[in-house]
Order: structure tokens, then C-alpha cells, then sequence
């Protein structure tokens, strides 16, 4: 296996070949913020937070999907690339209900910790108040479509690893929200397991367990990590 | 050193950001040093004063009267600070924008969802009307600073409050900025 030599930042950094810039960044202790990206699961480039800039080139590319070259000059972190993460983010909140107080996830939420890292103390877009769905069919879990930022990962564990695919999207910007089976109930779901994976792998509180109240869900990531390193890599250590 | 003239004001708000600012305990005996409280929902005064240096808001903008006195208080003082959630995101106050006009509202919290039958005939005189949207105090005015969190804890308020007092910047970070 070739290995390919790169710069993050002015630092030069050694990739595997078919590493993309995020799995060689973190590999080197880099930080890059994500929320769609999942280890184990397919990479997708849907929550552009990832993205970085490439040489001169105007365009800004997702780390996660773009697979290291030699030689290519890397920033990770300039000026415009904190301005359009912070924006990014802001559009996220601003475009349903993510008011942290009345969320199960408060305290335990990847976009709340990422607006923290990110220094985000006010939105300013304008909120748009959209009501979204709340369905809880299933006698498990529930799915508040109002926390969903869309980033798919419960669509991708579902299908990469439960084998299931249950969840898929469905309608188009804004409108579009994470289905089950052809958009009915969860509960009604034929293809749905009840393995909760889908649960464990959300960033927000969109997917929890029944019976949480606010700030009390907790996601051990631990488990699905476990199962995920057994699915792809064939290894099955804790 | 002159005191710094000092006011907090409650809009759509539950008053927990208040009640975290009583959790300031004894550094108030220190606060009341530094500054002259001119308005408050802690103190008696009526009316908005003039040249006010520094004043704290809790709670978003829900009725007219809100959106009335926050133009008053923007022109009237000189550093405002969103204090909270409710303040800075509209947080639980708004919730009831995702039901529409306000008079869906108040159907649903007097009628559909409570056991009293009726919508109470309030007399407009001598309460204010709700707006249409309940919104967050910068999409009204400018707001120089930003202290999130439901409520934000003594601790924020007190790290907030030494800075701006000494004309310096406060930048909150980690656990400081968490909302909710």
C-alpha cells in the first residue's frame, strides 16, 4: 500500500492511499468538525461542516468524501472556513425547533456540543417556526422530526449494518424529512427490527428512546461502534 | 470610580434568569458597590430612565408592549445584553409560533388543551395584545451582547457582569456558552 504525502495546515501529514482528508486528519490528532460522518458508516458530504479548502482552488470541498492526493496543500481552519461552519450551523437552528431546554438530548447533543466548540452565542437568521411531525407508533423509540438536521445516518446504520433499511428520505429542502417504509407510522413498520441503532447513532435528540425527559438521553456510542468495527473490519474486540 | 448605571428588565420570559441572578448570593453586596440598580423587577420604579450604562433583558418580545419598550430602552442605554435563552432564541416563549396566529394559541391553552371551556374576555386597555410571532430581541434591535443558557447560571452572570463592568469584553467559552 502507497502511501501519500500531503500538507494540513503547512503540516505534513502521511495518508494511507484511499484515505480521505478527514480519516487522515484525525488520524493525525486534527480536528475537523462533522455531523453527518460516522465511522463505519458510508460517507455522504451532507452536512458540509467538513468542508476545507484545497490549494488555490475557489472551491471548498467536504473532507469526508475526498480522498487525499499527493502533494495537495490542505487549510483546515482559515477565517472563511469558521465563518461558513458558524453559518452552516445557524441555518441548522434556525430552520426547525432546537430550543436546548425542552430537548432530550440537552447536555448530550453532537450539534449543541458543536455550537459550543464553535463559539455560536446567537442565530442570526430569522427562525422559521415549521411544526414538524413527532411520531411515537413504535413502541420503543420515537422520532421528533423537529430535531432532525437530516444528516442520514440513521438511514446508512440501518441499511449498512442492521441490513434493514427501514428509514429512507423523503420530500425535497426544508420539506424533506427520514420515513420508515413507504412513510407510514414507525409502529407499522414491517422491515424494522427494533435493534435501535438508528437511536444511538443520531447526533440530536430527533431519534430517542421512549420514557426520557429532558436532558436525560444519554447515547453509548460504544456498543454501535463494537458492532460497526465487527460489520466492516471483521474484528471483534471491545 | 463613578457606580455604572445598572437596570434588568423582564419580557416573555418564566423569570428563572432573575431567579439566577439572586444566586449571585453575597457578590451582590459587592455588585451593589459598583453599580446603581436605576430599573428592575427587583425595585419600584416605574418608568425607564435616561442614560442608562448597562442593562440585561430576559425574555423574548410576545406582546406590544415588549416591542414598545425595547425601542424605548434601545435608545436609552448604552450596552444591552440578552440575558437567557428566551431572550436570545426565543426558546420556550416562541414555542407557541410553531401554532400559528396567537389566537390559535390561546384556544389551545384555554380551550382544547385546559378544562376551562372559554377564551377569558380580556380588556385590551389594561393588558397588551400579543404579536403575531413571538421573536428574539436582535431581530428587533441591536444587541451588543449575548448570555445564553435556561436559565444562565450564577456563575456566567457573575464572569458577564465583572467584565462589562470593567469596560472589558466578555468572550464566553465550553460550558459557558451552553444553551438550555
Amino acid at each position: 500500500m502507497s502511501v501519500k504525502t500531503f500538507s494540513i495546515d503547512g503540516q505534513i501529514i502521511s495518508a494511507k492511499e484511499g484515505q480521505t482528508i478527514l480519516e487522515a486528519a484525525r488520524d493525525a490528532g486534527i480536528f475537523i468538525p462533522t455531523l453527518c460522518h460516522f465511522t463505519g458508516l458510508t460517507n455522504v458530504g451532507a452536512c458540509r461542516l467538513c468542508v476545507v479548502e484545497i490549494g488555490n482552488s475557489p472551491k471548498l470541498q467536504p473532507a469526508c468524501t475526498t480522498k487525499v492526493i499527493e502533494g495537495m496543500e490542505v487549510k483546515v481552519n482559515t477565517e472563511r472556513l469558521k465563518e461558513y461552519r458558524k453559518l452552516i450551523l445557524e441555518l441548522l437552528f434556525a430552520e426547525r425547533n432546537h430550543q436546548c431546554s425542552v430537548c432530550v438530548a440537552n447536555g448530550n447533543c453532537e450539534l449543541q456540543n458543536l455550537a459550543i466548540k464553535l463559539g455560536i452565542d446567537h442565530v442570526r437568521f430569522e427562525f422559521r417556526y415549521q411544526n414538524y411531525p413527532v411520531d411515537i407508533s413504535h413502541e420503543l423509540f420515537g422520532i421528533d422530526h423537529n430535531r432532525c438536521i437530516l444528516c442520514t445516518r440513521c438511514v446508512r446504520v440501518c441499511d449498512e449494518i442492521e441490513g434493514a433499511h427501514t428509514w429512507d428520505v423523503a420530500f425535497r429542502g426544508a420539506n424533506a424529512i427520514v420515513i420508515t417504509d413507504m412513510n407510514q407510522p414507525w409502529g407499522e413498520s414491517e422491515s424494522c427490527t427494533s435493534c435501535g441503532k438508528c437511536v444511538l447513532v443520531c447526533p440530536t435528540g430527533a431519534l430517542f428512546k421512549r420514557g426520557v425527559s429532558v436532558a436525560e438521553l444519554q447515547k453509548d456510542k460504544s456498543h454501535l461502534e463494537f458492532l460497526i468495527q465487527a460489520k466492516v473490519k471483521k474484528q471483534w474486540i471491545r | 470610580m463613578d457606580k455604572i448605571k445598572f437596570a434588568t428588565v423582564w419580557f416573555g420570559g418564566c423569570s428563572g434568569c432573575h431567579m439566577s441572578f439572586l444566586d449571585l448570593d453575597e457578590w451582590l453586596i459587592e455588585l451593589a458597590q459598583k453599580v446603581d440598580v436605576v430599573y428592575s423587577p427587583f425595585v419600584d420604579i416605574k418608568h425607564y430612565p435616561d442614560e442608562v450604562d448597562l442593562c440585561l433583558i430576559e425574555g423574548a418580545v410576545a406582546n406590544e408592549e415588549h416591542l414598545e419598550q425595547l425601542y424605548d430602552i434601545r435608545k436609552k442605554t448604552k450596552i444591552l445584553v440578552s440575558f437567557g435563552d428566551c431572550a436570545l432564541n426565543g426558546n420556550v416563549t416562541a414555542l407557541r409560533n410553531l401554532h400559528g396566529e396567537p389566537d390559535k394559541t390561546l384556544e389551545l391553552s384555554y380551550k382544547s388543551l385546559a378544562t376551562l371551556n372559554n377564551i377569558p374576555n380580556f380588556d385590551y386597555k389594561k393588558i397588551a395584545r400579543l404579536i403575531k410571532k413571538v421573536k428574539p430581541l436582535h431581530e428587533i434591535v441591536k444587541i451588543d451582547y449575548f448570555l445564553p443558557g435556561c436559565p444562565p447560571d450564577a456563575k456566567r452572570i457573575k464572569y458577564f457582569l465583572e467584565k462589562l463592568i470593567n469596560k472589558e469584553n466578555p468572550v464566553l467559552e465550553g460550558e459557558l456558552l451552553k444553551n438550555g
